[in-house]
């Protein structure tokens, strides 16, 4: 439930972006890693909900999940983790330590220039 | 169309409040834990236990998060420590600025260490940075021994885990082994002390790890 806090500070920032360019925002992309938690469908809802009636309401968010690295402790293999299958992908070692996790970010933002003024 | 990069960390207000914390602790010498887990591990209880064991030893101020009533902080005004509620109103996570708020309430000049009770949820708290020095993850036998494995970010992010109610262990089917590998999976640091704060089990190197990481604290230049 946390995704409602997100969509907040996601379209403050997405406003102030645009505000700043003088434009509409049409689409944003953000990343986040695997320890942040995110639900795609709560985060689109909460910011959906939120962004009705602003200059957000046209906003198409993209979610793109970056996976969580772990290196192995007895191959040094470096592999994404799934915590369903907590081991290491080459040697099957389950000894190995997680990297640091991507952060929640803000990547990028798509602003409507005149030209494709009536899309959406 | 227009493409502008930001590359702005989303939850970056909260960040800037959690390290303004942070400086202040640093700054004042004062340990700050943030105790998170799901509604009633026992979380309360630990506290009331730990506060009244360590009355002589350590000076503790609590930071109270629910969604709804001071029920809690009303358990700890019993033992005479200074506590602050915050209620969230439906929010399932407390925040840095609401620290930041709680910490004028406090007699923070008084106090060693200031614990920060969060929210029921294992989920949501483990995104919110708030300026601790470290998390205390609790679980409690009665919730199964699959919770690291499916509640990974808060085991990862934690300092401590406090495995709560062993005097359960022989009622419901918890592999207090199988528990503390995950953990320790996750999370190759964590320091675990499997407990009972009602039966005062296990209490005893709790309260060592926490008296030593006051002094520690207070000692660091």
């Amino acid at each position: 439930m946390h995704e409602t806090m997100i969509a907040q500070n996601l379209l403050a920032q997405i406003t102030e972006a645009a505000k700043a360019q003088n434009a509409k925002p049409v689409a944003a992309k953000i990343s986040c890693g695997k320890l942040n938690a995110i639900n795609d469908e709560v985060l689109l809802f909460a910011f959906e909900a939120i962004a009705k009636d602003t200059l957000c309401r046209y906003v198409k968010l993209q979610i793109e999940h970056k996976p969580l690295r772990a290196k192995c402790k007895t191959c040094s293999h470096v592999f994404s983790i799934e915590f369903s299958k907590p081991q290491c992908e080459k040697c099957d070692s389950d000894q190995f330590e997680l990297l640091p996790d991507a952060p929640l970010m803000l990547e990028e933002i798509e602003l409507e220039t005149e030209k494709n003024h009536e899309k959406n | 169309m227009k493409k502008i990069n930001i590359e702005k960390k989303i939850l970056s207000e909260n960040e800037k409040c959690a390290i303004e914390n942070t400086f202040f602790f640093t700054e004042q010498k004062k340990l700050c834990l943030n105790m998170i887990s799901s509604p009633g591990s026992g979380k309360t209880t630990i506290l009331v236990e730990t506060i009244t064991a360590l009355k002589d030893k350590i000076k503790i101020g609590i930071i109270e998060g629910d969604v709804q009533t001071d029920i809690d902080a009303e358990r700890i005004r019993a033992t005479e420590a200074p506590v602050v509620q915050i209620n969230t109103e439906g929010a399932c996570h407390l925040s840095a600025v609401q620290i930041s708020r709680a910490l004028k309430e406090l007699p923070v000049d008084d106090l060693d260490l200031i614990i920060i009770e969060n929210v029921g949820n294992l989920v949501c708290p483990s995104a919110f940075e708030l300026g601790e020095a470290g998390k205390i993850v609790v679980l409690s036998v009665a919730e199964g021994d699959d919770k690291p494995a499916k509640y990974p970010a808060i085991f990862a992010k934690s300092k401590v885990l406090l495995i709560n109610k062993i005097d359960l262990l022989g009622h419901v089917d918890f592999d207090i082994e199988r528990a503390k590998d995950d953990a320790r999976r996750l999370n190759k640091n964590i320091r675990i002390f499997p407990i009972s704060a009602k039966t005062g089990e296990g209490m005893s190197q709790w309260y060592d790890w926490l008296v030593q990481n006051v002094e520690q604290e207070k000692m660091r230049q």
